[in-house]
């Protein structure tokens, strides 16, 4: 089967890493991977800060681009969220049949990153060697959206040579909340500071998550303190091997 | 008709509320503590119940189907609650409520009430309507008799002086009951508060009680409740009146199966109440002799009007939300500018009152999910937020600096040709700002995310241009 990458607007920008990590880590199992240029945002950001309306047209573009595609994989699962949660609602609220149809038959191949190598595929050892400690954040739509439980541990667990730290507090929010960073910033603010805390506590080198918008948000604030940790998205460790030697 | 919600109206927004109180070291060190200590004992009790999920079921189930036939419980309730002997008042909004209460009040000749367990007299401003009478209201149940002593306002549904430690209280008792010598336990608080308000339970001939449920088959009213102040209020005074929201409304006794053990669990941590009151009626000779329920609506069925988000109403006020809630636990209630704090307080007090006054409480989550997940009766608030930001946007309230960006971002996102061409720009764009692959200083609504938080820069190639440099790979339409 051949397994088209959503690679989600912000990490196509920000976190190209990401998409080539799950490029790989796909390609070593021995799946076929297309991209189609297309494709662009699931509308997120505009439907939970209440431009529904603006969103609407970003879900057509999705469903155009993936419609004919096989196993659709989503590196982010707050994207994923968005899919599952909100398309069938949105689609209904058009009254138009095709869509309320697409979605549907999008919904059934859609997976994120994880579920995908677990739930479709089986596998949580995907060969990978990453000689770190990390510590895991579970990030809020992975955990209450799509409940993927412990699948992102359990993948690190297989990873040769990564020490997994467990995280204080781990299903507390960082904070982050798309728009409501910069609309709450106060609040958002001391809600990264306890996440950040607990992060440090945990002596890990490596936090890492299935979401770069945690991360990107945690990540902006171990920066700016110089906190010595690094955030990396799941996919990046699972495509480490023991011949990229230190180039993660 | 006029709807209000306590002094809503004229709160400051969520984020200047918030601003403020975030910098408060000890209410922060407060409202951790407490809310940490309600999360830990819930989760122990919540844990113990095998069919905890098919209780949050039973109790969403009974919510919505009464809500959907709520004319025909009210009446029910109504016939059967004047049958007993009691009185129904209906009361549009709270200036009608806080009217009839008063004038009850004036009957007899009343000067002085006892209250207890009713935020909805929160909600009317009842207090301030009393006192305007000349009738002085003692609060009794002790969280809301530290508030009332204070002079300040309630934080939390459930502990309403939960923004307060011991200390604070202890400080607040001495002055107040000019008790010089008051000691710090909690047994010393505790004793100076039974001393206190005993003298009011033996004086005070009128009741004020708000409920949580109304049961229709059989015209009872129910308040449960740890200290026991609540029994006193119910039974010692010859006149009693409930305060009662009509989304209060149970159909049968036997709902209370239900609610009886999600309700403590999900509120106090604890399996059963300490005291659970239910009376119906009056009964010659025992008990208040004259017994008055008014039903509120303050904008109740607005709220039931719109499908989308009428199960707010399903809420049993246990305070669970708040507690989970992380925004909460870094602002405390008073941030929310309204009675009901926290994510429940989020989307009732917009949906009560107009948005015109509330707009920014849609925003005040992080849409983390934790409050949808410790619900009791599984109220999906954080779609119900979502909701309430498009209604917001929808009424022309979302900022202009924001309604463009959001309208550029739609066109830039349209499609990939056009993204790529979006990332070009912002890669060119953030030169000025760029350091070591950082950007620490941005201008505009972006500045308050480089407060606090440095940005990564946008890297030289996005994923979709690696894609495209791969000599093997066929880049599909």
């Amino acid at each position: 089967m051949t397994v088209s990458l959503f690679i989600t607007c912000y990490n196509d920008t920000l976190f190209p890493e990401t998409g080539k990590a799950v490029v790989k880590v796909l390609e070593r199992l021995g799946h076929d991977v297309e991209f189609r240029w297309a494709q662009s945002c699931c509308g997120q950001m505009h439907y939970n800060t209440g431009y529904q309306r603006e969103a609407l047209p970003l879900m057509r573009n999705f469903l155009r681009v993936f419609e004919d595609a096989e196993l659709i994989c989503v590196p982010s699962s707050s994207c994923v969220a968005m899919i599952r949660d909100h398309y069938p609602k949105m689609a209904l609220a058009t009254g138009d049949a095709d869509c309320i149809q697409q979605v549907d038959a999008v919904l059934k191949k859609t997976f994120e990153f994880t579920e995908l190598l677990i739930d479709k595929f089986g596998q949580t050892d995907v060969g990978a060697f990453y000689p770190h400690t990390v510590t895991l954040h579970p990030s809020c739509h992975s955990l209450r959206s799509l409940h993927i439980g412990d699948k992102p541990a359990r993948l690190l667990r297989e990873v040769r040579g990564l020490t997994l730290l467990e995280l204080p507090d781990a299903t507390q929010c960082c904070g982050f909340g798309g728009t409501f960073a910069v609309k709450n910033a106060d609040v958002s603010a001391a809600m990264l500071s306890d996440k950040i805390r607990c992060v440090l506590d945990t002596g890990a080198e490596i936090c890492a998550a299935v979401d770069n918008s945690c991360l990107m948000h945690m990540g902006g604030a171990l920066s700016r303190q110089r906190g010595g940790v690094k955030c990396v998205h799941l996919a990046e460790i699972l495509a480490s091997t023991a011949a990229d030697g230190e180039s993660a | 008709m006029s709807v209000r919600v306590g002094q809503a109206a004229k709160a400051p927004a969520f984020p200047e509320a918030a601003s403020k109180l975030v910098r408060d070291t000890q209410l922060r060190h407060n409202v951790r503590h407490a809310t940490n200590v309600i999360r830990t004992k819930r989760e122990r009790v919540v844990s113990e119940l095998a069919d905890w999920e098919e209780l949050r079921e039973a109790g969403h189930a009974i919510k919505e189907h009464t809500l959907r036939y709520l004319d025909f419980y009210l009446q029910q309730f109504e016939e059967n609650c004047s049958k007993a002997g009691g009185q129904v008042h209906w009361a549009r909004d709270a200036d009608e409520a806080n009217q009839a209460i008063v004038e009850l009040i004036k009957n007899h000749r009343g000067s002085e009430v006892i209250k207890v367990k009713t935020m909805t007299s929160d909600e009317t401003s009842l207090n301030a309507a009393l006192e305007a009478a000349g009738i002085t209201p003692f609060e009794t149940d002790l969280a809301d008799l530290i508030v009332q002593l204070g002079d300040d306002k309630p934080s939390h549904i459930v502990v309403p002086a939960l923004h307060r430690n011991r200390m604070e209280i202890r400080q607040l008792f001495a002055e107040k009951m000019k008790l010089g010598d008051l000691g710090e336990r909690p047994e010393d608080l505790a004793a100076a508060a039974r001393q206190y308000l005993r003298d009011r339970f033996l004086r005070v001939d009128i009741g004020i009680t708000g409920a949580n449920f109304a049961i229709a088959e059989t015209g009872s009213v129910g308040v449960v409740e740890s200290e026991g102040n609540g029994r006193m209020c119910v039974t010692l005074p010859s006149v009693l009146i409930c305060l009662v929201g009509i989304e209060k409304i149970v159909p049968r006794f036997s709902d209370l199966e239900v609610f009886l053990q999600v309700l403590p669990r999900s509120a106090t941590g604890e399996r059963m109440n300490p005291y659970n009151s239910i009376w119906t009626g009056v009964t010659p000779g025992d008990g208040p002799q004259e017994f008055h329920v008014v039903l509120l609506d303050n904008g109740r069925t607005n709220v039931l009007a719109d499908a989308e988000s009428r199960e707010t109403l399903d809420c049993i006020r246990c305070g669970a939300c708040l507690n989970a809630c992380p925004v909460y636990q870094q602002t405390g209630g008073h941030a929310y500018g309204s009675v009901y704090a926290g994510p429940i307080g989020a989307i009732l007090t917009p949906q009560l009152q107009s948005m015109e006054h509330s707009q920014s409480l849609p925003y005040a989550s992080s849409l983390c999910g934790a409050c949808y997940e410790v619900c009791p009766v599984k109220i999906n608030i954080p779609e119900i937020l979502i909701h309430l930001r498009g209604k917001a946007v929808e009424q022309g309230y979302g900022p202009w600096v924001e309604r463009t960006a959001m309208q550029v971002a739609a066109m830039v996102l349209g499609d990939g040709t056009r993204l790529a061409a979006g990332q070009k720009l912002g890669r060119l764009g953030q030169k000025f700002f760029e350091k070591q692959g950082q950007l620490s200083h941005l201008p505009g609504m972006l500045g308050r995310w480089t407060d606090f938080r440095d940005l990564n820069a946008i890297p030289e190639e996005s994923f979709r241009d690696w894609w495209q440099r791969q000599p093997d790979r066929e880049t599909h339409e």
